[in-house]
């Protein structure tokens, strides 16, 4: 009869005060468990929400605010950056393609952000961020669970959208739905819905564990063509990055940053960052300043602008004027003091009854475009590798954009704030270890004293006093392991149980059989726990004497 | 194959003062001999026997078991020693209660390093009468009953000696006639030495062999 059977019927023996202890021990180690799957599960979703791309590119301003609202879909969006800043990180030949930024660039997508519909946020991005980019750390392709993804032509595929699978759960999207979106975010009292333009559901996508499932993905091309989207052109310079701020602010939309517009102020009253901007090519700096110096020539440079388009996207003069009648509209008057200097439209404030008509068919000129941010894919070459080190200084030099590592900025979110949190908890559940580890402890040494008995008659069957000793440190270790097993199974049984709610909330899948390898450490850390705690009364028993144990109940 | 020779055993009081219970000169026993010990409660007994098994030391003598001097040997290897060549039956609350009878048997082959023969321990049972009772717990035995699974441990290695403190003192005359009995037979046919322990004269009178330790024993104090 092993060691291991002489302790296991010791621990029966006393059924009820080893349930006991075993259960206090269960529940601290089900916690430990629980914190550490629930930490590896939200740190690894985490990490993977940043998977798929290598640099996100975006307004000036925090770099965590750009990828919690680029990767997680949280917090507010920073500012738009011009829509030929993205056109520059393009990689190719041709028209808008291989600009200055696309050296090493395997792909740019473009995000519009700042838009919801029902609790979820509206990301508005071209058919390659599902074309091109991976998820996860296991780079999975983003499939449809119904339907398909949408397309880039003809002009009806701009008015479709791609529902993420907690988003299409829980605001019950079907294909087929058509909805229009909110300029604002979810629960913003100032935000307003654009009935004009609609989108139509045309994929819903699979689960994919990562915040895009909470997302709902609309073409850019018709979310360009929401009235409120965009960009007023009052001195058709295409590139006025700076006006845009002021634009914004005054189409009443909370949702945006102020603080950025006048940081950004501060950045363009620097000489050489200005010098940088020039250098970028994105036109004429916005600056105030500028522009009074500059007016004749912003006319010039429209002109030129105009006829250097090609006639398919050049921002036609009928679609120009139209919005610059929309940007005149009294509640948007804010905006007319400041650009009446400059206006050069003599139609402005005129015309309300155009403002309702949308050329669905037409795509917005690209001087009244931008973006929120852009996802880089780098090459998965020495070339991509060097450049995006050089990309990122290059943008961050200047003084439209800035370009963040997502992996780096999440990692670093994960240790400076969730880790600190999971100390806290792992030393709060280690603590309600340590305190059955304890209750292990009081039970066997109150059992000792009734054991003088036994031990003397395994003395006198020849048990050694090492002997006796081990089998009570035996005992604890295995009460201490069986409360252990049970806690874990009790932690994953738990974490099983409310698996649906968890992906319902959170659209992180948590399995049940999930295990991380951390929990691991609960071995070793039980044994060494049960050893010191089993000591005490392990000690009780080397020291029985048996004379006088045998006597004491005759 | 037992021989004890100027044993001395005294226990200190609370009150420091040294009280002698052991002063024995000479005593042997003979291989497969079967003895009565016979003595007043507090005379010193049950410390002889615990001497005997190596379960306490002497304070000064020898104790020769099959020629090996037992109290030369550190506890450990009492411990051993014990363990393969000595059984033990205590008057009562014999067996560990956790345990069914054939737990009880095989536990006390556990100790010894050889690996337990359950065929062994059940022949055992059978022998003492307890086939149908293998797998009862101690609560759920009688007193007697108790005994001959104690019987039956006590035998469970091959002793060369087994020690019985009045092992039939709480049982009624029958079973006390069973056990003993059963003591007798096991212990003949293995060949093992029996020292006896009890008060009951009916039971001494079976025995070829019946010492008083009064007359072992030179201190007369004891009691
Ligand atoms: N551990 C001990 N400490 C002190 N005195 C003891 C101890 N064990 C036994 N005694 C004393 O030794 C004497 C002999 O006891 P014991 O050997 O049990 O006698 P018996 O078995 O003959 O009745 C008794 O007076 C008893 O009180
Ligand atoms: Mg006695």
């Amino acid at each position: 009869m092993s060691l291991w059977k002489i302790a296991w019927r010791s621990i029966q023996q006393r059924g009820l005060s080893s349930f006991l202890t075993g259960l206090s021990m269960a529940l601290g180690v089900a916690l430990v468990a629980i914190v550490l799957v629930i930490h590896g599960v939200v740190s690894r979703s985490f990490s993977e929400a940043a998977q798929g791309y290598n640099l996100i590119v975006g307004a000036k301003g925090g770099k965590l605010q750009l990828v919690l609202n680029t990767v997680f879909h949280l917090s507010q969006p920073i500012e738009n950056i011009p829509y030929s800043y993205y056109e520059e990180l393009i990689p190719g030949e041709g028209a808008h393609k291989g600009g200055k930024l696309s050296r090493g660039v395997e792909v740019a997508i473009p995000f519009c952000l700042g838009d919801s519909f029902d609790e979820f946020r509206v990301v508005a991005t071209t058919p390659e961020f599902f074309e091109k980019l991976s998820y996860g750390s296991y780079g999975e392709r983003y499939k449809c669970a119904q339907g398909r993804f949408f397309k880039g032509q003809p002009w009806k595929e701009w008015y479709t959208a791609v529902v993420g699978s907690v988003a299409a759960r829980q605001a019950n999207m079907k294909l087929g739905q058509k909805f229009p979106i909110t300029h604002g975010l979810p629960h913003n009292v100032n935000a307003h819905a654009h009935d004009e333009v609609q989108f139509e559901v045309v994929g819903i996508l699979e689960p994919t564990g990562t915040p895009n499932d909470r997302a709902i993905f609309v073409n850019m091309e018709g979310f360009f063509k929401i009235p409120d989207h965009a960009k007023p052109v009052p001195k058709g310079d295409a590139h006025a990055g700076h006006d845009h701020d002021k634009d914004h602010d005054a189409h009443g939309a909370a949702d945006k940053q102020e603080p950025a517009a006048a940081h950004d102020h501060d950045k363009h009253a620097e000489p050489d960052k200005h010098e940088d901007h020039d250098k970028v090519g994105h036109g004429k700096d916005a600056h105030d300043a500028d522009k009074h110096d500059a007016h004749d020539k912003h006319d010039a440079h429209d002109k030129h602008d105009a006829a250097a388009m090609p006639p398919g996207d050049s921002p036609a003069a009928k679609t120009a004027p139209s919005d610059a009648n929309k940007h005149a509209e009294p509640d948007k008057v804010h905006d007319a003091d400041h650009e009446a200097g400059h206006d050069t439209g003599p139609e402005a404030g005129h015309h309300h009854d155009h403002h309702e008509k949308v050329d669905l068919d037409e795509p917005l000129p690209e001087n009244q475009r931008e973006v929120t941010a852009v996802l880089v894919l780098m090459k998965e070459n020495t070339e991509g590798l060097t450049y995006s080190q050089v990309l990122v200084r290059d943008i961050n030099k200047g003084n439209v954009a800035q370009a963040v590592f997502p992996t780096k900025e999440v990692t670093d979110l994960m240790q400076g704030m969730v880790g600190n949190l999971r100390l806290i908890l792992l030393v709060l559940a280690v603590l309600v270890v340590v305190v059955a580890g304890i209750g292990v402890m009081v039970s066997i040494y109150n059992s000792m004293s009734d054991r003088g008995r036994e031990i003397a008659i395994m003395r006198s069957l020849g048990a050694s006093r090492g002997t006796v000793m081990t089998v009570v440190l035996l005992e604890s270790i295995l009460l201490s392991l069986l409360g252990g097993v049970a806690g874990v199974v009790a932690a994953h049984g738990l974490i099983g149980a409310l698996e649906p709610w968890i992906v319902g909330q959170t659209g992180v899948s948590v399995g049940m059989f999930q295990f991380e390898m951390t929990e691991l450490i609960l071995i070793p850390g039980l044994i060494g726990l049960a050893a010191l705690v089993g000591y005490l009364p392990a000690l009780t028993a080397y020291r029985t004497d048996v004379a006088k144990a045998l006597s004491a109940s005759h | 194959m037992l021989l004890v020779r100027d044993i001395r055993k005294s226990y200190r009081e609370p009150d420091g003062a040294v009280l002698p219970i052991l002063d024995v000169p000479h005593f042997s026993v003979a291989v497969g001999e079967q003895m009565v010990l016979m003595g007043r409660s507090g005379s010193g007994k049950t410390t002889l026997l615990h001497i005997l098994a190596g379960l306490s030391q002497p304070d000064a003598g020898s104790v020769e078991i099959d020629g090996l001097d037992i109290t030369q040997l550190p506890e450990a290897g009492r411990d051993r020693f014990r363990a393969a060549k000595i059984g033990y039956v205590f008057q009562t609350f014999n067996l560990l209660p956790g345990f069914s009878a054939l737990e009880n048997v095989l536990l006390g082959m556990t100790f010894c390093g050889r690996k337990p023969d359950a065929q062994r321990a059940k022949d055992l049972l059978g022998r003492v009468g307890l086939a149908n009772r293998m797998a009862h717990k101690p609560h759920m035995l009688s007193v007697g009953e108790q005994q001959r699974v104690a019987v039956a441990r006590a035998m469970a290695n091959k002793p060369r000696l087994l020690l019985a403190d009045e092992p039939t003192a709480n049982i009624d005359a029958h079973h006390q006639q069973i056990v003993v009995d059963l003591l007798r037979d096991t212990c003949r046919s293995e060949g093992v030495a029996l020292v006896l322990v009890t008060h009951v004269d009916d039971v001494a009178g079976q025995f070829d062999r019946v010492e008083k330790l009064e007359e072992l024993n030179r201190t007369v104090s004891g009691g």
